[in-house]
């Protein structure tokens, strides 16, 4: 079983979903956990504050520099992703899709390099 | 036994180096492998045939010596993976005798190449590399690009099969239809490439066209029941049976309705059209069924003299319910001038957003010119030779626009 990174685009700043909306996608997304979890498929996930939130740390010539995030500039960032087992690519994109279609974000299916504790 | 020559070995090798790679790929687990195993056989031929002659059945040959050497390979570097591979080879039982097998290997090679999941100009570079028998110098020289860049979208695209697990096999029947797609629309895309010819490079360019074919023909053959991809192969056996009256002696673009047709291939056109008559009793129409359609209908020209348009704007009218897009409202648009009058066409060209396509500008011109708007046409003339990447295209629209001016 090979390891994939799935994760979930977000637009910056405003336009989010409005609160009923984001609960039904919630509810959606815990559903797609659930059925990883009783497949064995699961391994970790988690949703993550706005990217204005990030902070970016460097160290050069042995000194540390610290400055506002995020470290990549862009109108989306990573929102939350999700770590699954999947037996080869075609498995985890169904997944990614599945994501993509609960959240209506576009979602970036990416392999481990190494396969992980089983 | 006749003997062979380093040509004739080469020619033989191109001819079987997919199927050869196909099986390979599946008993070895890696494309990689299969493919210096190929090469380590190809070595070995060149070594023997010129002495022995080509053996009875060459591409039961390629396999059987290719996987021998793999094994050889294995037990010489003896790395406990390699001796995990030996064992895999030792254990796989021979199948290459088996047509149903082959024919498996062959399309799960064909999907893999083509998954969605690579960019398209990998997806084109792999398929003529591991089904097409290319080199990557020849697939560089095709496409305009230096080698070394070509080498390394091969080189990336096979690490991306092999590190993102891009599975090795046929797709199931929902993802099917969708899958298929992306191989026709990948071939279509392969023959365009050597359709669009620059003189500079004509007859690598050539060889894109043939390979196209072949592989559509592959396709077709191992999905007899998809229409669609009978469709294809018709389509480009038909656009390409007028291959040698495309560019006048002059160099010059012909365009079709003044092209010499005692030039066109009659094996190709009877092909075609004998597919597409048998597509239509199938009765599952698809684009590219309809696109040969067209040119079935454009082909009969050569019996009887005549382009019969209204059938043609029958056809384009269906076309258009598939595939609802600008560019074949433009084409549409010509088989309307036909039957309705430029006037008509030019309404409909005028409503399309489609400034940066050359065709688009080429087809206003001659509507404009034939209503005998002068000015605009030479406009017109002049933007799409603004956009033509080729040199006979750039040399009728310049004829044409000196003689509106």
């Amino acid at each position: 079983m090979k390891q994939y990174l799935i994760s979930l685009y977000q637009p910056d700043g405003p336009g989010r979903p409005d609160p009923e909306a984001l609960g039904r996608i919630m509810r959606d997304v815990y559903a797609i956990r659930d059925e990883l979890k009783a497949q064995g498929a699961w391994v970790f996930a988690g949703g993550l504050h706005d990217a204005s939130t990030a902070t970016v740390v460097r160290v050069r010539n042995g000194e540390t520099l610290i400055t506002d995030g995020p470290f990549a500039e862009g109108k989306e960032h990573i929102g939350g992703f999700t770590i699954l087992r999947a037996p080869d690519l075609d498995a985890a994109l169904e997944w990614g899709r599945r994501y993509a279609a609960a959240t209506t974000l576009p979602v970036e299916v990416r392999p481990f390099r190494e396969e992980g504790p089983s | 036994m006749p003997t062979a020559t380093n040509a004739q070995i080469e020619q033989i090798f191109r001819e079987h180096y997919g199927r050869a790679v196909a099986v390979l790929t599946r008993s070895f687990g890696s494309i990689d492998a299969a493919e210096e195993a190929v090469q380590d056989a190809f070595s070995t031929a060149l070594e023997r045939w010129p002495a022995t002659g080509l053996p009875p059945s060459p591409a039961g040959w390629i396999i059987t010596t290719a996987r021998n050497r793999a094994i050889d390979r294995a037990r010489r570097e003896a790395s406990r993976a390699d001796r995990h591979l030996a064992a895999t080879l030792l254990d796989t039982p021979d199948v290459e005798s088996q047509e149903h097998a082959v024919r498996d290997d062959h399309l799960r090679l064909i999907f893999t190449c083509c998954h969605p999941a690579l960019a398209t100009s990998a997806q084109i570079a792999l398929t003529l590399r591991l089904l097409g028998g290319l080199t990557t110098a020849e697939i560089a020289r095709a496409f305009l690009v230096p080698e070394a860049t070509m080498a390394q979208r091969i080189v990336r695209a096979k690490g991306k099969i092999r590190d993102a697990g891009i599975p090795y096999r046929i797709p199931p029947e929902d993802q099917l239809p969708l899958r298929l797609r992306a191989v026709r629309a990948t071939l279509y895309l392969i023959f365009n490439e050597g359709h669009s010819a620059s003189e500079t490079s004509q007859l690598i360019r050539t060889e894109l066209c043939d390979e196209a074919i072949r592989l559509a023909r592959l396709l077709a053959l191992l999905m007899p029941d998809d229409a669609e991809s009978w469709g294809l192969l018709a389509l480009l056996l038909l656009i390409d049976a007028r291959r040698a009256s495309r560019v006048g002696a002059d160099g010059c673009l012909v365009i079709l309705s003044e092209q010499d047709r005692s030039l066109w291939d009659r094996v190709k056109i009877a092909e075609g059209q004998t597919i597409v008559r048998e597509c239509l009793e199938a009765n599952q129409p698809g684009p590219y069924q309809i696109q040969a359609a067209i040119n079935a209908v454009h082909s009969d020209a050569l019996f009887t003299g005549a382009i019969d348009w209204p059938q043609i704007l029958v056809l384009y009218n269906q076309l258009i319910t598939f595939e609802p897009t600008p560019v074949v409202a433009l084409n549409r648009a010509v088989a309307v001038a036909e039957v309705e009058g430029p006037g008509a066409a030019l309404i409909l060209v005028d409503e399309l957003q489609l400034g940066e396509y050359r065709m688009f500008h080429a087809i206003r011109a001659d509507l404009l010119r034939r209503l005998d708007r002068r000015s605009e046409a030479v406009a017109a003339y002049e933007a799409a030779i603004a956009l033509t990447k080729t040199d006979a295209e750039r040399a009728f629209l310049q004829r044409r626009a000196a003689e509106v001016k």
